[in-house]
C-alpha cells in the first residue's frame, strides 16, 4: 500500500515535468509562427524599400548613434537575461529577480529610445502615411517594438509570480519561455539592425 | 438629441431592403427564442458549465461542428441569392451593390467559417481518439482556438445587419478594399472577422503538431499511425507556415485604412499587387490545408468499408508531406495575367501540374483499396465513391487553368469558378460530410439514418454536376464571374437557369440532411458497441460517446490498424493484458477563453467603426484575461479510481 502511494506520488510528478516541457514544444513552434510573421514584413519592407515617393530615405531620417544605442542596450539585455536563467538553475530566486529587473529595465530603455526616434521622425514630417518606404519601416520595426513591450508586462507578471512562489517546475518553465521570447526578439533585432539600419545609411 | 440618435442608427443599422428586414426580424426572434427556452428550463448554469467552459476536446469539436453547419446554411443561402439573381437574364432581385456584398459573403464565409470549423470539428473530435490520448495537449488553447473563430464569425456575420457587408470579394484585393475606394465599415469587419479567427487556427495547428507529435499511445511508432493523424500533422505544419502570412497581410491592410499607410494604395509608392502576392502565398496553401484532412477521412473509410488494410500506406502519407511543401510553391498561377513573365509563369505553371503527381498517387490508392474488396455502401462510403471521380474532374480542368498562357482566356471566367467549387465540394466539402456521418456514432452515440442520407446524398451529387457542369461551359463562353446580371443577347440564359437548378437540388439535399440529424435524435439506432462499423483505428475501441477521460486504460498499439488487431487477438481467444487503473490527470474547465474571446470581439467591434476607444478597451480586456490566467496555478485535477471504474460499468465496459 505505501508502495502504491509513493508511486503515485512520483507519477503526479512526472504528469508535472512532462507538461511543463510539453508547454515549453509549443512555444518553441509559436516562434517558428512568429519567425514568418516577420519574414513577411521583412519581405514586404524589401520590396517597398525604394519606394520613397520622393520622400525621405532611409539615410536622411537615420540616427547612427540612436540605433546603435538601441542595438547595444538590446543586445546586454539579452545577455542579462541569460544571466537570470544561470541564477534560476542555481536556485537562486533574488538573483533570478534581480537579474529580470535589470533585463525589464534595458527593455524599457530600449522602447524609450525607439519612441523617441519615432517621435523625431514625425516631426521631420517622416509619417507613416507619407510614403511606402516609411510605411514599411514603422511597422516593421513597430512590430519588433510591440513584441518587446509585451514580453516586458509579461517579465513583470512573472517577478510577481516568482516572488509568491519561488522557483518551482511551473515559473522554471516560464522564465525557460521568456528568456526564450527575449532571445528571439534579439534575432530579429539583428535582422532589423542589418536590414534595415545598415543598409538604409549605407 | 432625437435627431442625432436618428442619423445615427440610418448609418449604423443597414436600411432600404426588405432582404435585411425579415433578417433583422427572424435573428431577433431566434435570439429571443434561445433567450426564453434557456431561462424557462433555467439551463443558463447548465450553458455554461457544460459548454461555453469546457476544455473537452470533444464537446469543443461538437460546438465546431454546429457553428459550420450553421455557416453552410448562410453561405448556402448567399448562394441561392446569387444563383436565382443569375437565373435569367435581367432579373432585378437583387441590384449590383447588394450582389457584390453576397458574393463577398458567401466566399468569405464557406471558407473561413464553414470549411475551417468543420475541419477542426473532426480534428477534435477524431484525432485524440485516433491516436490513443485523452485530450489534446493544450486543452485550454484549445478553447481559446475555438471561442476565437466563434467570435470572428459572429463579428462577420453581424455586418449584414449592423454598418454593412464587406463587397470587395472573398480575398479583398485592393485597391478597391483601399479607404479610397471602400470607406464604410464592411471591409474592416472582414478584416477584423477573419483576424480574430485566424489567431484561433494558428493556435489550433500548434496545438495539433504537438498533440501528434508528443501524445501517441505508447507503440504507436509514426508510421503506424492513422492515416487521418497524419493528414492533420500535414494540415497543421502549414497551417504554422501559412497563416502567419495571412495575419501580417490583413494587419498591412488595416494599418493602410486606419492609419493613412500606403502599403497597397495606388498613391505613394504603394503596390496592390503586393497584396495579391501575400494573400496567396496564406490562400495556395489554404486550400490544401483544407483538402488534405479530407484526404485523410476519404483514407479512413476506403478502409474500413472495404475491409481492407489501406493500400500503399507508405505512399500515402509521403505524397500528403510532399503535397504540404510543394503547396508553397504554386501561388502566382492565381494570377498568370499579372505579367510577372514567362520564366515565373512557367515555374508556377510546372509546380502546378507537379503538385497533381502526389494527388494522383491518392486516388489509385483508394481505388486500389476497394479493388477485391467487400465494399459495403453506406453514406460515408457513397460519398466517398462520389469523390473520385468529382475531383479527378476538377483536377483535370486545374491542370488546364495551370497552363499559363491558356489561362489568360480562363483567368476570372466561369470556368474557373466551377473549377474551384469543384474541387472544394468535390473534395473538401463531401470528405467533410463523410467524415461527419462516419463519426457521427462517436460522438453522439446513435447513427445517422442511412434512407434520408442517401436522399441527401443523391441530391447533393446530382444537383452538383447540374450547377456546375454548365458554368463550364458559360465561362468558354465568355461570361466573367461578379457579374450580376446579363443580357439576353448572349446566349448565356439556358445554362445559367440549368445551373440554378442544380444549385436548389444541393439546398433540397442540405433540406434532407437537416431531416435527417433531427430525425435520428429520436429514431436514429443507438450505438452500444462503440464500433458500429467494424472499423479499424483506435477511437472504435471504446464507448460511444467517449467518456471524459476517453480511455480508462491508455492502449498499447502493436501495428497499423491497432483496433482491427486486437480484435483478432480476441478473436484468437488471447486475453488483452490486464492493466491496473490509475488516477486520471484531467485539466480543468475555464471561463477565460470565452471571456477573452467576447474582449477580442470588443476590440474587433471598435476598430471596425474606427472607435478607437472601444478598440482600446477591448484590448486591455484580452491582456488583462492573459494576466489572469498567467497568474492561475490550480489547472488541473485527478479523477479517481473509484469514479473511473463507475464510469466504465455504467457504460457496460469492465476493467
Amino acid at each position: 500500500m505505501e508502495h502504491a502511494v509513493t508511486h503515485h506520488a512520483h507519477d503526479h510528478h512526472d504528469h508535472h515535468e512532462e507538461h511543463e516541457q510539453l508547454k515549453v514544444l509549443g512555444f518553441w513552434i509559436f516562434l517558428v509562427t512568429d519567425c514568418i510573421l516577420f519574414a513577411t514584413l521583412f519581405a514586404t519592407y524589401v520590396v517597398l524599400r525604394t519606394h520613397t515617393d520622393g520622400g525621405p530615405i532611409g539615410k536622411e531620417i537615420f540616427e547612427v548613434p540612436g540605433f546603435v544605442a538601441e542595438t547595444f542596450i538590446l543586445l546586454t539585455s539579452s545577455f542579462t537575461s541569460g544571466l537570470a536563467t544561470l541564477a534560476m538553475h542555481k536556485g537562486n530566486v533574488k538573483g533570478l529577480i534581480g537579474w529580470l529587473i535589470v533585463t525589464a529595465a534595458l527593455g524599457l530603455g530600449f522602447i524609450g529610445l525607439e519612441i523617441s526616434e519615432f517621435a523625431n521622425m514625425v516631426q521631420e514630417g517622416a509619417t507613416i502615411s507619407r510614403s511606402a518606404f516609411l510605411s514599411a519601416f514603422f511597422t516593421l520595426v513597430g512590430t519588433h517594438g510591440l513584441h518587446v513591450s509585451v514580453g516586458l508586462l509579461w517579465m513583470i507578471g512573472l517577478m510577481v509570480q516568482l516572488g509568491r512562489y519561488g522557483i518551482t517546475t511551473v515559473t522554471k518553465r516560464k522564465i525557460t519561455t521568456i528568456s526564450l521570447y527575449w532571445h528571439f526578439l534579439d534575432v530579429v533585432w539583428i535582422f532589423l539592425f542589418t536590414v534595415v539600419y545598415l543598409m538604409g545609411v549605407m | 438629441m432625437l435627431e442625432s440618435i436618428k442619423e445615427f442608427a440610418s448609418t449604423f443599422f443597414v436600411t432600404g431592403d426588405p432582404l435585411i428586414y425579415g433578417a433583422d426580424v427572424s435573428i431577433a426572434l431566434t435570439s429571443l427564442a434561445i433567450l426564453f427556452v434557456l431561462t424557462y428550463y433555467k439551463k443558463w448554469g447548465w450553458l455554461w458549465r457544460e459548454w461555453l467552459t469546457t476544455v473537452d476536446h470533444k464537446k469543443i469539436g461538437i460546438m465546431y461542428l454546429i457553428a459550420s453547419l450553421l455557416m453552410l446554411f448562410r453561405g448556402g443561402v448567399d448562394a441561392l441569392l446569387m444563383r436565382a439573381q443569375l437565373a435569367l437574364p435581367g432579373v432585378e432581385f437583387l441590384h449590383a451593390e447588394h450582389y457584390n456584398e453576397i458574393f463577398t459573403t458567401h466566399g468569405t464565409i464557406m471558407i473561413f467559417f464553414m470549411a475551417m470549423p468543420m475541419m477542426f470539428a473532426l480534428f477534435n473530435i477524431v484525432v485524440p481518439l485516433q491516436i490513443g490520448a485523452r485530450d489534446v495537449a493544450y486543452p485550454f488553447l484549445n478553447a481559446v482556438s475555438f471561442w476565437l473563430f466563434m467570435m470572428g464569425a459572429m463579428l462577420f456575420n453581424i455586418s449584414f445587419v449592423i454598418g454593412g457587408s464587406p463587397n470587395a470579394g472573398w480575398l479583398s484585393y485592393p485597391p478597391l478594399s483601399e479607404m479610397s475606394h471602400n470607406p464604410g465599415p464592411g471591409q474592416n469587419f472582414y478584416i477584423w472577422g477573419i483576424q480574430i479567427s485566424g489567431i484561433g487556427s494558428l493556435a489550433t495547428g500548434i496545438n495539433f503538431l504537438v498533440t501528434i507529435l508528443k501524445m501517441r499511445a505508447p507503440g504507436m511508432k509514426l508510421m503506424k499511425m492513422p492515416l487521418f493523424s497524419w493528414s492533420v500533422l500535414s494540415s497543421s505544419i502549414m497551417i504554422i507556415f501559412a497563416f502567419p502570412i495571412l495575419t501580417v497581410t490583413l494587419a498591412l491592410l488595416f494599418i493602410d485604412r486606419y492609419f493613412g499607410a500606403h502599403f497597397f494604395t495606388m498613391t505613394q509608392g504603394g503596390n496592390p499587387m503586393m497584396y495579391v502576392n501575400l494573400i496567396w502565398m496564406w490562400g495556395h496553401p489554404e486550400v490544401y490545408i483544407l483538402v488534405i484532412p479530407a484526404f485523410g477521412v476519404f483514407s479512413e473509410i476506403v478502409a474500413t468499408f472495404s475491409k481492407k488494410r489501406i493500400f500503399g500506406y507508405k505512399s500515402m502519407v509521403f505524397s500528403m508531406m510532399i503535397i504540404s511543401v510543394m503547396s508553397f510553391f504554386t501561388w502566382v498561377h492565381h494570377f498568370f495575367t499579372m505579367g510577372a513573365g514567362a520564366d515565373v509563369n512557367a515555374f508556377f505553371a510546372v509546380s502546378t501540374m507537379a503538385i497533381g503527381i502526389p494527388t494522383g498517387v491518392k486516388i489509385f490508392n483508394w481505388l486500389f483499396t476497394m479493388f477485391r474488396g467487400r465494399i459495403q455502401m453506406k453514406t460515408p462510403m457513397l460519398w466517398t465513391i462520389a469523390f473520385v471521380p468529382c475531383f479527378v474532374i476538377g483536377g483535370a480542368t486545374g491542370v488546364m487553368l495551370a497552363v499559363a498562357p491558356a489561362d489568360y482566356q480562363y483567368h476570372n471566367s466561369y470556368f474557373l469558378i466551377a473549377h474551384f467549387h469543384q474541387v472544394i465540394i468535390g473534395g473538401v466539402v463531401f470528405g467533410y460530410l463523410a467524415g461527419i456521418y462516419y463519426w457521427w456514432p462517436k460522438m453522439f452515440g446513435f447513427s445517422l439514418n442511412e434512407k434520408l442520407g442517401k436522399w441527401a446524398f443523391w441530391f447533393w451529387n446530382i444537383g452538383f454536376y447540374v450547377c456546375f457542369m454548365p458554368q463550364y461551359a458559360l465561362g468558354f463562353m465568355g461570361m466573367t464571374r461578379r457579374v450580376y446580371t446579363y443580357g439576353w443577347d448572349l446566349g448565356w440564359a439556358p445554362l445559367n437557369i440549368i445551373s440554378s437548378i442544380g444549385a436548389l437540388l444541393m439546398g433540397i439535399g442540405f433540406i434532407f440532411q437537416v431531416w435527417q440529424i433531427s430525425y435520428s435524435i429520436k429514431h436514429g439506432e443507438r450505438d452500444k458497441t462503440g464500433d458500429p462499423w467494424n472499423a479499424r483505428t483506435l477511437e472504435w475501441s471504446i464507448p460511444s460517446p467517449a467518456p471524459l477521460y476517453n480511455f480508462a486504460i491508455v492502449p498499447e498499439v502493436k501495428g497499423q490498424d491497432a483496433w482491427w488487431i486486437m480484435k483478432e487477438e480476441m478473436k484468437n481467444g488471447e486475453e488483452p493484458k490486464k492493466a491496473e487503473l490509475e488516477p486520471i490527470h484531467m485539466p480543468k474547465n475555464s471561463g477565460i477563453p470565452f471571456i477573452m474571446s467576447v474582449f477580442w470581439f470588443i476590440a474587433g467591434f471598435g476598430f471596425t467603426f474606427t472607435w478607437t476607444w472601444m478598440g482600446v478597451v477591448g484590448l486591455i480586456g484580452v491582456g488583462l484575461c492573459l494576466f489572469a490566467r498567467s497568474f492561475q496555478y490550480d489547472t488541473d485535477y485527478y479523477i479517481p479510481v473509484d469514479e473511473v471504474k463507475r464510469t466504465e460499468a455504467s457504460l457496460g465496459r469492465v476493467v
